[in-house]
């Protein structure tokens, strides 16, 4: 099959959704046939030879890659193409297959244009987040880029270093960073900060993400409240209002505190929560920087403008929508090789045919329209990163019980059968031997009542003195030694030797390790 | 000497036997429970002693050479041999209880008849039975223990109708030699060697049919039957601190015995019956096919691993007895302490070849024991460790006793060390453990090998940290 890649049309787009070293393998691998339109990879660093050079067949004319492909690979969703004076979905013909970021649930009238042109549509953004579908994830791809620009941007717009020097000019404090949001992308700039030298803290409602926030090196913000912020698949959820104002209290104290705020609270579908207010953002010192991630969704600062960089009380709000594209050649790499283990996953035999099949939990996610048919949103997946908890402790309760319950019969018939044992010993045995037998049957409960709270550490050094003891055999033997008959003298004192060695052994050696276990 | 005077110094014994063994079970009282054995064990002897008419110079004789010979066995036995020792000296118990029981039969001076002549021939022919089972038992034990014969366990076929023919023929004997010794005094020695004889073949049979991992089990259980011995003897005796004494050691290894069981999650009755580990043998060949790799890593490597984490957990088995790796253990252990890093071990209740053998070995290092923690204790706070270290065990950190329904060892409690950050398992080589069940432990993302022997690779560890 033809897979084409066209320019892509966004004012200020530089991605391209793939590079000439993943086009070659396409090609080399997977058995596809590869055009791109002249000049995509240009902003992106990938000039025309390169890719013409890995196999690719370079087309001048963006409406032959519309028109000749089976694939179409594209970053950003369908839009108006102001070269060809037409909107990009009205490009694509019946049973194309289009693979791009489309954002469904933002854009319902895209999905029903796609569906009108009776095309297939997978949308990068709708992957499962499952393990398998990790290497895919394009999200995390873009996430991880926009993290690390975001420090560089915050850098550009601070006056000052973000490491802490002692230098003969002076002693330079070290900057202190607060990330918000410790997903993909708050992590990745907790990296990226933390490498320049910074002092960083991050904040995040989903407690379980405090081990990978220190594992980075940085402080975990924590609030003194109870509660739970870990949605499905991994994101956040939306927080009860007493969180939230515990919340905001923490980060009022902290603005006063900290030279750069980077934000990347997102909930999806819902617009980004407001964390941080205009107060917060005056309190801040001048030069302090603010970098919301979230700005496309309305941003978590009050005062962010999407798109554009302002400056608010003295402190820089950074607003750029467009952070992946800001580092072209990585992120143009990272998602044009999400395509590729994508269509790996479509394209089993390696033949250069690509199969929609729903049975794949992957694919099936991110198919949202399938030969017209809109098929968003998927069915839930069935695997979630946290498994929910709730659910596992009644379950071994019950089996505790069921195992307990029906274990009182067997006590009951031995204690029967001994009970009847003992009842027919007394009936035929003299009373001798029942006072010897009520001193035994006593001796055996005192030994169980004293021996059965045993420190496990004490195991051995009781066994060899049990063992010591067990040795008062040794009075049978002395009992015996006296007779006159030489057979049973020489028994006896046979005796006498061994239990000694017993005894003697037996005593020293558990004193010997007594000794030895000490506080 | 007057009778009044013997009872009570009998009496003073047994309470002091009872204090001893309610000491052995706390640390700070072990030690005066020791004493309070010795003291015990002095007044009955003394008491009884000054029963004694004639052949005095045998008695002294036969208690000097036997008590230097412990005292030398006692002093010179390494740690690590511990479990030898016991079990060598339960079957002394044993072998006294034959003699003891003979030297009895053939005492002139019997005054019983009737009933009471019945009841006491059974209770003679008991005590030689019992002694002489653990007698033969212990011999084995102490040979499996000591590596002169094979640990694995010996499976005769039919020996369950085996054990309970012989079961059948003693009581049949047993019937003989009281008919017997009814007939005429004197009369009946024959039975009772054909007896001694059946029940010295069941105590190797019965020992030899169990596996190396229920040595434990085995070594507790021997010391309940040297009890029984001594209480069976008692009652042949019509003596009250044989009886109560028997009991006490008998009941105190029995339940020394359920609680090993308990802790490895098996009936008492399938561990006597033995062939553990051989049963389920397909299914652990059929896992291995898909185990994955190990990761093994060098001295060096582990030291930096260590020198980087806040929270270590020790995990000893019975590959650190045969290394002799205490002492080193507790070197690294002092080192990283002094470091601040939290450095704590965590024992199963059946690491090692005795109950509480990884105790003994870690006490002559000196490990203090408030470091020392039982299974129970740690398991729940595995996800806080950043590295455990598994020296020479194996069977004791399987998940698969978790997660394996047809594993031998499944629902055994096992230390989940697995769900710490890393785990480093020291071993020779790849081999199973004593229950010779492959372990996923080794396979799993976070498990680190250190391949060699634990003394020598330990050694290498902490010259590196």
């Amino acid at each position: 099959m033809k897979i084409g890649i066209p320019k892509e049309v966004h004012a200020g787009e530089r991605r391209v959704a793939t590079t000439p070293e993943v086009a070659g393998q396409l090609i080399k691998k997977l058995g596809f046939e590869v055009a791109i339109q002249s000049g995509a990879g240009v902003a992106a660093n990938f000039g025309d030879s390169a890719y013409a050079e890995a196999g690719v067949t370079v087309v001048g004319d963006a409406k032959a890659i519309w028109d000749n492909s089976d694939i179409i690979l594209k970053v950003r969703a369908p839009e108006f193409n102001p070269e060809l004076k037409s909107e990009e979905v009205d490009l694509l013909h019946e049973n194309q297959i289009l693979i791009t970021f489309l954002w469904p649930a933002q854009n319902p009238d895209l999905l029903k244009k796609l569906s009108e042109k009776k095309v297939t549509a997978l949308a990068m953004d709708s992957i499962p987040r499952i393990s398998r579908a990790q290497k895919m994830d394009a999200l995390s791809s873009m996430a991880n880029i926009a993290g690390y620009r975001a420090v560089v941007e915050a850098a550009q717009h601070f006056g000052r270093f973000f490491t802490g020097q002692i230098t003969a000019a002076g002693k330079i404090p070290p900057a202190k960073v607060m990330v918000i949001g410790a997903g993909v992308a708050g992590l990745s700039a907790i990296g990226a900060a933390n490498s320049m030298g910074a002092i960083v803290r991050a904040f995040d409602t989903r407690p379980e993400v405090k081990e990978q926030v220190e594992s980075m090196d940085a402080e975990f913000l924590e609030l003194e409240f109870e509660e739970e912020g870990s949605g499905t698949g991994g994101y956040a959820k939306v927080m009860s209002k007493e969180f939230i104002e515990a919340e905001m209290a923490l980060f009022a104290e902290q603005a006063k505190e900290v030279d750069i705020i980077i934000t990347t609270a997102l909930i999806p579908g819902k617009p980004a929560p407001e964390l941080i207010l205009e107060d917060m953002v005056k309190s801040m010192k001048d030069g302090s920087v603010i970098v919301d991630l979230a700005a496309e969704q309305g941003g978590n600062c009050k005062l962010t403008q999407a798109g554009q960089v302002v400056q608010v009380h003295g402190v820089s709000i950074i607003g750029y929508t467009d952070l992946p594209s800001r580092l072209p050649t990585q992120s143009s790499q990272l998602y044009g090789t999400n395509l590729r283990h994508l269509l790996t996953d479509m394209c089993p035999e390696k033949d250069g045919k690509v199969v929609v099949n729903f049975e794949d939990e992957v694919v099936r996610g991110a198919t949202v329209v399938k030969n017209g048919e809109i098929t968003w949103p998927p069915p839930e997946p069935k695997l979630s990163a946290a498994p929910p908890k709730p659910a596992e402790e009644p379950a071994s309760e019950l089996v505790v019980e069921t195992e307990e319950k029906p274990s009182w019969l067997g006590p009951a018939i031995s204690l029967g059968i001994g009970g009847l044992a003992l009842f027919g010993l007394g009936a035929v045995a003299p009373a001798s031997f029942m006072a010897h037998f009520t001193v035994f049957v006593l001796a055996c409960f005192v030994g169980y009542m004293v021996i059965w709270n045993v420190s496990p550490a004490l195991h051995t050094p009781l066994m060899s003195v049990t063992n010591a003891i067990s040795s008062i055999i040794i009075i049978g033997a002395l009992l015996q030694i006296s007779s006159g008959e030489k057979i049973i003298m020489w028994l006896a004192g046979l005796a006498v030797l061994i239990t000694a060695i017993n005894i003697a052994g037996g005593f020293a050696v558990t004193r010997r390790m007594l000794e030895m276990f000490r506080k | 000497m007057n009778p009044g005077i013997v009872t009570v110094s009998y009496i003073g014994a047994t309470i002091l036997f009872i204090l001893a063994l309610g000491g052995l079970s706390n640390q700070e009282t072990a030690r005066r429970g020791n004493m309070y054995g010795i003291i015990g064990m002095f007044i009955a002897l003394a008491a009884t002693i000054a029963g004694v008419t004639g052949n005095i110079g045998i008695l002294i004789g036969g208690l000097l050479i036997g008590g230097s010979v412990g005292l030398v066995l006692a002093k010179r036995v390494q740690m690590t041999e511990m479990p030898e020792l016991v079990a060598i000296l339960h079957s002394l118990v044993g072998l006294a209880a034959v003699l003891v029981g003979f030297a009895n039969f053939m005492d002139p001076v019997s005054h019983h008849t009737g009933i009471e002549l019945t009841i006491h021939d059974i209770e003679t022919y008991l005590g030689i039975l019992i002694g002489a089972v653990t007698f033969s038992g212990s011999i084995i034990a102490f040979g499996k223990l000591s590596g002169k014969i094979t640990g694995n366990p010996m499976l005769i076929p039919g020996r369950h109708w085996l054990n309970l023919g012989l079961l059948l023929i003693t009581i049949y004997v047993c019937k003989m030699f009281v008919d017997q010794s009814a007939a005429g005094h004197g009369e009946g020695l024959i039975p009772l060697l054909i007896m001694t004889g059946i029940a010295l073949l069941f105590g190797i049979h019965m020992v030899m049919a169990i596996g190396g991992a229920d040595m434990p089990v085995v070594v507790s259980m021997l010391n309940s039957y040297s009890g029984w011995a001594a209480a069976a003897t008692g009652f042949m005796l019509s003596n009250d601190l044989l009886i109560v004494t028997g009991a006490l050691v008998g009941s105190s290894g029995a339940i020394l015995s359920y609680i090993m069981c308990r802790a490895m999650n098996r009936k008492f009755l399938s561990v006597i019956a033995g062939g553990f580990g051989t049963t389920s043998g397909s299914s652990a060949a059929a896992a291995e096919g898909e185990q994955g790799e190990v990761v093994a890593l060098d001295p060096h490597e582990v030291a930096q691993l260590l020198n980087d984490s806040k929270e270590i957990m020790i995990i000893p088995g019975y590959g650190m007895a045969v290394a002799q790796a205490q002492h080193i253990v507790y070197e690294i252990t002092k080192a990283l302490r002094a470091k601040k890093i939290n450095v704590r071990f965590g024992i199963h209740p059946v690491a090692g070849r005795m109950p509480g053998h990884m105790n003994v070995l870690l006490a002559e290092a000196r490990v203090p024991y408030d470091i020392v923690y039982e299974m129970d204790e740690i398991n729940d706070d595995f996800p806080n460790i950043d590295v455990s270290i598994v020296i020479g065990a194996n069977d004791i950190v399987n998940p698969s006793a978790q997660t394996d329904p047809n594993s031998p060892i499944a629902g055994m409690p096992v230390l989940e060390c697995w769900k710490g950050q890393t785990t480093i398992v020291l071993k020779r080589s790849m081999a199973t453990g004593y229950a010779g069940v492959q372990n996923p432990l080794f396979f799993k993302e976070n498990t680190r090998m250190l391949f060699g022997d634990a003394g020598k690779s330990l050694d290498a560890v902490f010259k590196s940290l």
